[in-house]
């Protein structure tokens, strides 16, 4: 009697044990599943960064997106992969009294200009064009690869604008406007050619939420630094600079993206969080609807970094090294080739020993005979059409 | 956009003597098609047709048979086969002969054709012949997999688009990375290499695409993950969960963007430094892997060549080490192989696939990336035309310059033409058709003239002019209401002169 009860619960332990680990197993295959599922599909990460405002005291937004782009670029994402557009000139501006950097924290402590920024989009080519043209990919054909964003359907690119901004529409350069109707025509636009996988959009604008309520594509997470109706507010002011340095939103984000590493899995719901209203006095809102995957799921890596998903070879072929196929080739590579030679770049003798052009004559055209034309016809009309014997 | 597809595949079942299946509904030759549907989504379906030739052999072709081994059989039966692309032949032998080896029911040659061991009735007949061309042609999920934008989420897994996309060209480079030049000197012939075996495989691809070839050797570039030390083996080792992070930091020194605008395949041989040889790259398991390398999809491939510790520590630095072109090459190659999506690896158990050599893929599998790649090209040419369409429905006054409409005319011609060559069998001109439809439709959708700023809608119309014209017309509005108020008055009261 004693050994039938041990016995029972021996077997009764051994089948909880075994019960465990098939448990243990399935859990992780669950889990494993699981993983699967909720990866994102994306083998490539671009960036587009745009500051579209001018004048030395918008140095803060130049700030704000060379920031974005010191984190991106520290998180993996390569500069051929990333389109910059700056429309001003901030570190290398003459009101500048610390030329060469451009700074975020104040007392100077961080200078996010650096040595390897390239800038894709300067000045004056930031437009709203030039900006939609990069989007939609209509771009002219002599544009170079690194103004060009070639994204596929497996890309997750990060869109980041900053600037002045109002109800519905975002500033250019102080002379133009993109409006919230243009951006989401925009990536629907992108959405119908697979120009992308997901997309994340943030703005740091005030009213910045407008921008984002006229989406309609799928798979758009956007991120706003403020509701409609609000101002996004600036951080602080450096006094031997002289302007403000940072957007509070902007800066805020900065702080969180220094702690991620490109292997960290902190998830979107964190940067929700970032800057709540007694840190930004706005209150920063965001856009789910869109997007398929929970944000839960989805990595800070998965946008701001270059994770690249690798498999281990594990095929070969085999190859013969004493393949004799490749001795007919050979031929095709003797054409003879003559030496080149540079054309004369500056054919001085030619230019000081050249006589004067003789040009053609050209009647007078347009605003000339224009201008005449006035000038008879009121001396006339002054004068009288009597003295027109005079001249004739 | 909705698009049925048919994709037509001439099959030929050769019957040697002794082979013949006792149940046939009909003497030899006769026909047979056999069609299978299956949609994608809602709109698109795929509607594959198999029209199958029964007939027994002919003297040469048995002449051919009557050798010593499968390969051999295979060689001479090249010639007599249609040779068509898309085409599949396939020759039935007895039960007993000798030809397949023991255990092997199909054997699968480095052409279009296939031995398969006769056994049995018409259906087990017919299940052969439907693994075979499952191998041999497509099957459902590959062409799903190339029309993945069509396919409803969650049905193929994160996993599966991730083979190239069809382009008109790729580029590949070739990186030799050596982060330790003072200890290692190293040379690559990579010119003999590229010449005699990346040049045939690509050869054979020209179908496909245009490639072009370049290569470069990188100094102290490292990568991105310190390797640990295993005190077991005494080696160090890259675990599977820190491969991600080894390609970002060398990519933004590869260059790989600046010369075209093809898709760019980069394959890298790195030399590790001398304080971490040898280094291995171990997978989930924790076992070394043997080709030590490892690829990311649509990016290319890395592998880690070890050098051999020379037996005195007193060699002087750095050390003379001449790459083993022909191990990387067989590394790269097959990496190359697997990014295009051409896998040998999941087969039923008694299938066996002749090795193509030096070609690197046999003619069946370049069938497979044509069918997918013309479907693809097809579903996205319909795609892009729709969207456009759709971009000119929502802008009413956008002007579509000639060349654009010629462009999108043209695209429209050779799709349709391609969906019927599709229809009838003839994947080469079909896939050609298709490449011509994809470049006339991406001329036209991104034509620089189709900006949609360009273009005014209503309500900015309104918003511009009416600050302009409204006080201006109201007193020309006034004026008139004042000269039309007195004309009435004036031809009310009779004329007051006298």
């Amino acid at each position: 009697m004693a050994a039938a009860v041990p016995a029972v619960c021996w077997v009764s332990a051994a089948a909880a044990l075994l019960l465990g680990c098939c448990g243990a197993a399935l859990a992780s295959s669950v889990q494993d599943q699981a993983e699967q599922f909720f990866r994102s599909g994306h083998t490539n990460n671009w960036a587009v960064l745009v500051c579209t405002s001018r004048f030395w005291f918008n140095y803060r937004h130049v700030a704000n997106t060379l920031s974005v782009y010191r984190s991106v670029k520290r998180l993996g994402i390569p500069d051929s992969h990333i389109v910059l557009m700056l429309a001003d000139d901030m570190a290398c501006n003459p009101r500048n009294p610390k030329p060469a950097t451009v700074f975020s924290h104040k007392n100077m402590e961080l200078n996010v200009y650096g040595d390897d920024v390239e800038v894709d989009y300067r000045s004056y080519e930031v437009t709203v064009e030039n900006f939609l043209r990069v989007l939609t990919g209509r771009i002219p054909p002599s544009t170079p690869r690194s103004k060009r964003l070639l994204s596929d359907d497996r890309s997750n690119i990060l869109i980041y604008m900053t600037g002045h901004g109002g109800n519905g529409f975002l500033k250019f350069q102080d002379s133009e406007e993109i409006t919230n109707v243009e951006l989401a025509d925009a990536f629907e636009q992108m959405w119908q050619k697979r120009r992308y996988n997901e997309l994340l959009f943030i703005i740091d604008t005030c009213q910045g939420a407008s921008m984002y309520e006229r989406f309609y594509s799928p798979n758009i997470m956007a991120l706003a630094s403020s509701q409609v109706g609000e101002d996004s507010l600036s951080h602080q002011p450096d006094l031997g600079i002289g302007v403000h340095l940072m957007d509070r939103y902007t800066f805020y984000v900065l702080e969180f993206l220094e702690e991620i590493h490109p292997a960290s899995q902190t998830n979107m719901n964190d940067l929700f969080q970032v800057c709540p209203k007694s840190l930004c006095v706005s209150t920063p809102g965001h856009r789910t609807d869109l997007f398929q995957r929970d944000p839960q799921n989805v990595l800070i890596t998965d946008f701001f970094g270059s994770v690249r998903k690798v498999e281990i070879t594990t095929e070969t072929i085999s190859l013969d090294s004493d393949f004799a196929g490749f001795e007919s080739k050979l031929p095709k590579d003797e054409l003879a080739t003559e030496p080149l030679k540079y054309a004369e770049q500056l054919p001085v003798a030619q230019i000081i020993h050249q006589k004067p052009k003789q040009k053609d004559w050209h009647p007078p055209g347009g605003f000339i005979l224009g201008l005449w034309a006035l000038i008879i016809m009121v001396f006339f009309k002054t004068y009288g059409i009597k003295h027109m014997k005079h001249i004739f | 956009a909705s698009a049925q597809f048919q994709l037509a595949v001439p099959v030929a079942v050769v019957f040697t003597p002794g082979s013949v299946p006792g149940d046939l509904p009909r003497p030899l030759p006769f026909r047979d098609v056999q069609e299978m549907e299956f949609s994608v989504n809602l709109r698109t379906s795929i509607t594959s047709r198999y029209e199958t030739v029964y007939r027994s052999s002919t003297a040469q072709e048995e002449a051919a048979l009557d050798v010593a081994t499968a390969r051999e059989a295979d060689a001479a039966l090249h010639p007599l086969q249609d040779a068509s692309l898309g085409s599949l032949t396939v020759y039935m032998v007895p039960e007993t002969s000798s030809l397949l080896p023991q255990g092997i029911s199909v054997y699968v040659g480095k052409h279009r054709s296939a031995l398969v061991r006769a056994g049995g009735s018409l259906a087990a007949l017919r299940t052969r012949l439907q693994q075979l061309t499952q191998v041999m042609s497509f099957t459902a999920s590959s062409i799903a997999a190339a029309l993945s934008d069509r396919v409803p989420n969650g049905q193929l897994g994160p996993d599966v688009r991730r083979h190239l996309k069809s382009s008109l060209g790729y580029e590949i480079t070739f990186s030799l990375l050596n982060p330790d030049p003072k200890s290692h000197a190293v040379d690559w012939d990579i010119e003999d290499a590229v010449n005699r075996y990346v040049q045939p495989v690509l050869d054979k691809l020209s179908l496909v695409a245009n490639f072009s070839v370049d290569s470069q050797i990188l100094y102290y570039a490292v990568l991105g993950v310190t390797p640990r030390f295993d005190k077991e083996s005494s080696s160090f080792l890259l675990s599977a969960h820190s491969l991600p992070h080894v390609i970002n930091p060398v990519e933004a020194r590869l260059g790989s963007s600046a010369a075209s605008l093809y898709p760019v395949l980069n394959f890298l041989l790195y030399v590790p430094e001398r304080s971490h040889s040898p280094l291995y790259i171990q997978d989930k398991d924790g076992a070394p892997v043997s080709t030590n390398a490892f690829h990311s999809p649509r990016w290319g491939g890395i592998m880690v060549y070890n050098v051999e510790v020379p037996a005195s520590s007193q060699a002087s630095l750095p050390l003379h080490v001449d790459v083993d072109m022909v191990r990387v090459m067989e590394v790269f190659l097959a990496q190359l192989r697997l990014l295009f999506g051409l896998s040998r690896e999941e087969l039923p158990p008694e299938f066996l696939l002749e090795s193509p050599g030096n070609e690197g893929l046999a003619d069946w599998e370049l069938d497979r990336l044509l069918w997918a790649h013309t479907v693809e090209n097809i579903a996205t040419v319909s795609t892009t035309l729709t969207s456009l369409a759709q971009l000119l429905d929502k802008i009413g006054n956008i002007v579509i310059k000639d060349d654009v409409a010629s462009e999108v005319y043209r695209a429209v011609a050779s799709a349709q033409s391609a969906m019927a060559k599709l229809a009838t069998g003839h994947l080469h001109s079909a896939f050609q058709a298709s490449k011509e439809a994809v470049t006339s439709s991406e001329r036209a959708f991104f034509d620089p003239s189709l900006l949609h700023l360009l273009y005014f809608p209503d309500d900015q119309k309104f918003a511009i002019y009416i600050p302009l014209f409204l006080p201006m017309a109201v007193p020309i509005l006034l004026s008139l209401a004042k000269i039309v108020r007195e004309a009435r008055q004036h031809k009310k009261e009779p004329t007051k002169m006298d």
